[in-house]
């Protein structure tokens, strides 16, 4: 149970049997007043906002999430597949709920699927993640490696900046918070 | 690391905050005020129900320096101000600390109306002093601060910026929500400092009633640029009212299940040979978010409880 004095940005809690999440928070206390919690709640389902402001006197439920840890399987008319690599159980998130995270997903990816209850809300991915350059302009040796980068395109299609010496078939490392270039990787 | 450049980042705030406590000084001393230290560690605050002390050893620290400045009023100093720490549990936001720093004062001998006066020619001068003269950019907004500054009474606030009455507010207990969510957002707007002025008597538990209506107390609050600066009373010199208005208080929180503070019975019985005055208390924090044009009170102090 949360009080209102919990209240912060990206806290979850349940309202009506719904998941929302604060998206916007702001504490105010007009003079010698009460302290008024002042929110801005997205629906986890189904993405509706809507604002609400709350006295220190009410309480919450924190939603009822969990995190389970499933394989990406593949991509079927904008479903995506995971499934449990221990009860084979498959789950499909729509194109909406994945988002950006579809630009570093590979076949057999380990991920974290977000639950509530028995429903999948959305995706964690892990950090880093390892994918092939599947297009890049070939690397003219002499060029001045320094400063200079290019655009590549990697098997999932998502196109990034990149160093000029990067090259087609090659393995390169993505962080996924910022979806930018790190290095390369041996095979 | 990461800390100590978050704090190298307000240097020039807090550069541009001791100028202005200076300033502010200054301004009082050349007015013939005394400048008082009354105790941060007191047996109980003025009993108020949306205030909330924080315990120290069997006492409280205070929420504000009244009860002690206006026994100082009731012994004979009729001018008097003061810069301190003052304590308030549960309160943090952008906007507010749990330790944070008011300036009160008390005039003998004047009402709230006057008080106004002052309180605009304190800020104006602390203004001029940091090279402000006639407005103030706040958060990308022009604030015209020539006098006479801009002054609504509450009802009539309510009135343009709200489509409750301040009466259907009192009576559905909407007033804080209609008070923070339609009206302090409106006044935003206002390009110049504004006054409200004239609550209802149950949110001024230490401020006199005006003759002419005792349900309406002679209280105000000094807005600048959204901030809510400056609180103010004609204070209320009657003792047996103070007393009923603070037992309601208790009543208050009692009921919503909140710590009661004893009753402070040395204050009441001086109480009596205070003379008329009015009393305010301005944020010190706040002021300084202003002149610095910061949007986080973060930025203004050294140091934010997280950052301890």
């Amino acid at each position: 149970m949360y009080n209102a004095s919990d209240l912060r940005k990206n806290l979850k809690i349940q309202i009506d049997g719904d998941p929302y999440v604060i998206v916007e928070f702001t504490f105010s206390k007009p003079g010698k007043g009460q302290s008024l919690y002042r929110c801005k709640l997205k629906n986890m389902i189904n993405g509706n906002q809507f604002e609400r402001t709350f006295r220190s006197v009410e309480t919450f439920e924190p939603a009822n999430l969990q995190e389970k840890k499933m394989q990406y399987l593949y991509e079927e008319d904008s479903q995506y597949c995971f499934m449990d690599t221990e009860t084979y159980e498959q789950v499909y998130l729509t194109d909406e709920q994945v988002g950006d995270a579809k630009n570093y997903m590979s076949d057999n990816l380990d991920v974290e699927i977000l639950f509530f209850g028995e429903k999948p809300l959305g995706i964690t991915l892990p950090n880093f993640v390892d994918l092939k350059v599947t297009k890049a302009e070939p690397w003219a040796k002499g060029d001045s490696v320094t400063g200079r980068t290019k655009p590549i395109e990697v098997e999932t299609a998502y196109v990034l900046q990149a160093p000029p010496f990067v090259e087609e078939g090659e393995k390169i490392r993505i962080d996924t918070r910022t979806g930018e270039y790190l290095t390369r990787v041996k095979e | 690391m990461d800390e100590s450049w978050k704090i190298a980042q307000k240097r020039n705030a807090l550069h541009t905050r001791a100028a202005m406590v200076q300033a502010i000084r200054g301004f009082f001393i050349d007015r013939d005020y005394l400048e008082v230290e009354t105790p941060c560690r007191v047996p109980g605050p003025a009993p108020e129900r949306n205030i909330d002390a924080i315990p120290s050893d069997g006492w409280f620290l205070h929420t504000s320096p009244e009860l002690c400045m206006k026994r100082l009023l009731a012994a004979g100093y009729p001018r008097i101000f003061q810069i301190t720490r003052c304590f308030r549990g549960g309160e943090r936001g952008s906007l507010h600390i749990p330790e944070f720093t008011l300036l009160e004062w008390y005039t003998s001998g004047i009402d709230y109306r006057q008080m106004m006066k002052e309180c605009e020619e304190l800020i104006v001068h602390v203004a001029l002093s940091l090279g402000h003269e006639g407005a103030i950019q706040y958060r990308g907004k022009k604030i015209d601060i020539r006098t006479p500054w801009e002054r609504i009474s509450v009802e009539n606030a309510f009135r343009r910026y709200s489509p409750t009455s301040l009466r259907r507010a009192l009576e559905s207990n909407l007033f804080d929500e209609i008070m923070a969510v339609e009206i302090e957002s409106r006044i935003v707007e206002t390009e110049r400092p504004v006054f409200l002025y004239d609550y209802p008597v149950v949110m001024g538990a230490l401020a006199r009633a005006k003759k002419t209506d005792p349900e309406v107390a002679e209280r105000f609050e000094l807005y600048m640029g959204g901030l809510e600066l400056a609180n103010a009373f004609s204070e209320l010199t009657d003792a047996e009212e103070q007393r009923v208005r603070f037992e309601e208080e208790q009543i208050d929180r009692r009921k919503s299940g909140k710590v009661t503070y004893p009753m402070p019975e040395k204050f009441l019985s001086e109480l009596t040979n205070m003379p008329e005055s009015s009393g305010i208390a301005l944020g010190v924090d706040r002021l300084a978010m202003l002149f610095t044009d910061s949007a986080l009170i973060d930025n203004v102090v050294a140091f934010t409880p997280e950052e301890l």
